[in-house]
């Protein structure tokens, strides 16, 4: 069932890392279940780079199912008929909040998006949007914040630099700081659209055409990234497609999709087109690339987290080359040397960066039982 | 799931449950699904956490609501700060580690105290079964046959003595259990099954 979300407009302007502000911020978010009388069961769950408030509730642009209802509802692990849980489209997104592609006050009346013109964000920025949405809503402290790939650095961010919103703070499949690799994955999308001349310096709204090519090239390059060798070649291996004119499996000696996982790649970009802003994308990977908790917190990890009186778990796949189990312990490390309470897992799933968001019972289990 | 209480502890960590200071930290050292930890925080007041190398158990463990960290304890006690803890436990794991004496001073590295219990080579129906069979010992105590044994590093009540002295660390108090009863120290290297040794440096 679809959704109207709502809007929460910011009653200051967002003070943002770079030292500029966000004048006119508002934050679109959906909500599922009862906030208690006393708003002690509000789980807020982040969303990842491309993801959005439709956690659980069909998508207004693609109509598929939330992009995580397999752990969001009612008797789910995260169960929304104990649970009020909240999710909000991070600023700089395109599904509501404030972002590129949102009118710039500076610009009314004509209301002209601010394209490059918005200011550059970070995952802090993010989340100080958040807590203004928390304040909004009245919640004093949340009694989980979970989240998973950018989702799990907007967790950490906010333990780190909110201690006292949450209680219990999950962080799934995630890092505390971006790679040189990551890094360069991301340039490569972000080189890609620029790339594009439809993109035109960032100011297509108004031309009636957008970088579509150079976003979805990005979209591939990025979805390599997701999953694992092993999933990709369980899945594809070098399957050929079939051809239109009926014959199977077989070489074009040109330069179509001939084989089923170009194809895959294609695919995934155009639909990623259809739903998501190229500038946003830019501005997004750029908030997670500067993301270095421990760099904001003088260098040490561990002293982002002095003092912490959450309950961390930290979780991650074997099989997740972008942000490696590696990462989740350096944090685990940093959690342990600063006394907080944290445990960790990794579990083993085929399929990558992407297994958070896959069938898997034993990561139900352990989010089901550190909600608890 | 309901906490565990003393009496379904193993008499090794019924043991080490009531000689654990009231309200003190403590690591759980192959904290298994958390039975101790579980009661150590609900009877003791402590504060407990865990390092567990199986996932499946982590995850038990997390939906009691306990702090386990997946990990290895011959490699991972290092990521632990000095005296970061009362009291380090390591609850029949010793003669598992690739390195028992260097996992002791780590133990005594991280914690102010460590409890450490380990099946007893020497008691003497595993001396019977190596002296008439003439085969390595498969007991109550020790069930699992030597090729597929984790337990690497033998050890008896006293090597462990020895180990301890040559590790300068203080035995503060020890407790022995044969037949899951605990029984007096007299004779302990053949009597007991189970030891548990409270150490101090």
């Amino acid at each position: 069932m679809s959704q109207e979300s709502s809007t929460y407009k910011l009653p200051q302007p967002l003070p943002l890392d770079s030292g500029r502000a966000l004048d006119n911020a508002q934050i679109a978010y959906q909500t599922y279940g009862q906030l208690a009388a006393d708003k002690s069961n509000a789980i807020l769950i982040c969303h990842a780079l491309t993801g959005d408030q439709y956690v659980a509730s069909e998508h207004p642009i693609t109509g598929k199912p939330g992009w995580w209802e397999r752990m969001v509802g009612p008797g789910k692990p995260i169960d929304t008929d104990r649970f009020y849980v909240i999710c909000a489209n991070v600023i700089g997104s395109c599904m509501g909040s404030s972002g590129p592609a949102s009118p710039d006050p500076k610009s009314a009346p004509d209301a002209a998006p601010y394209a490059m013109g918005f200011p550059v964000i970070t995952v802090r920025d993010m989340v100080r949007g958040l807590v203004a949405l928390l304040d909004g809503l009245g919640i004093a402290q949340l009694h989980s914040v979970v989240g998973g790939s950018m989702g799990g650095m907007q967790a950490l961010s906010l333990a780190a630099n909110w201690p006292e919103r949450a209680a219990r703070v999950l962080v799934i499949a995630s890092t505390a700081r971006h790679s040189a690799q990551n890094i360069a994955f991301h340039e490569v999308g972000r080189q890609a659209i620029m790339a594009d001349p439809a993109w035109a310096d960032g100011d297509y709204y108004a031309t009636g055409s957008s970088p579509d090519n150079g976003l979805a090239v990005a979209r591939m390059a990025a979805h390599i990234t997701y999953l694992s060798e092993e999933g990709l070649t369980a899945k594809f291996g070098r399957r050929l497609q079939d051809r239109p004119d009926g014959s199977e499996g077989a070489k074009s000696f040109g330069f179509d999709a001939d084989f089923q996982v170009e194809s895959y790649l294609r695919y995934q970009g155009s639909g990623f087109t259809q739903r998501f802003d190229a500038n946003s994308y830019l501005y997004i990977t750029r908030a997670m690339d500067y993301f270095d908790l421990a760099e904001e917190h003088g260098g040490k990890l561990a002293d982002a987290f002095a003092g912490a009186t959450a309950r961390f778990c930290l979780v991650s796949f074997d099989t997740d080359w972008l942000y490696p189990t590696a990462e989740s312990r350096h944090i685990v490390h940093a959690l342990n040397a600063a006394g907080a309470k944290v445990s960790f897992v990794e579990l083993s799933a085929p399929n990558g960066h992407d297994s958070f968001l896959l069938e898997h019972d034993e990561l139900d289990r352990v989010v089901r039982g550190f909600v608890e | 799931m309901n906490a565990a209480t003393y009496s379904d502890l193993r008499p090794d960590l019924a043991a080490i449950a009531a000689h654990v200071d009231r309200g003190s930290r403590v690591l759980d050292i192959g904290c298994g699904d958390g039975d101790l930890m579980g009661v150590l925080e609900a009877e003791k007041g402590c504060d407990a956490r865990g390092l567990e190398l199986n996932a499946a158990l982590v995850g038990r463990c997390v939906g009691r609501g306990l702090s386990v960290v997946q990990g290895d304890a011959n490699t991972d006690l290092s990521n632990y700060p000095d005296k970061a803890f009362d009291y380090a436990i390591l609850s029949q794991t010793l003669q598992t580690a690739t390195r028992p004496d260097l996992m002791l001073d780590e133990l005594l590295r991280v914690g102010r105290r460590a409890f450490v219990s380990f099946p007893n080579f020497a008691h003497w129906r595993t001396r019977g079964a190596l002296m008439f069979g003439g085969k390595m010992p498969v007991t109550r105590a020790l069930p699992v046959s030597w090729y597929e044994t984790d337990n690497i590093h033998h050890v008896t009540v006293d090597d462990f003595r020895d180990l301890a002295k040559a590790k300068n660390a203080q035995i503060e108090r020890s407790w022995f259990f044969a037949d899951e009863r605990a029984i007096s120290p007299v004779g302990a290297n053949w009597r007991a099954e189970f030891a548990v040794f409270e150490l101090s440096r």
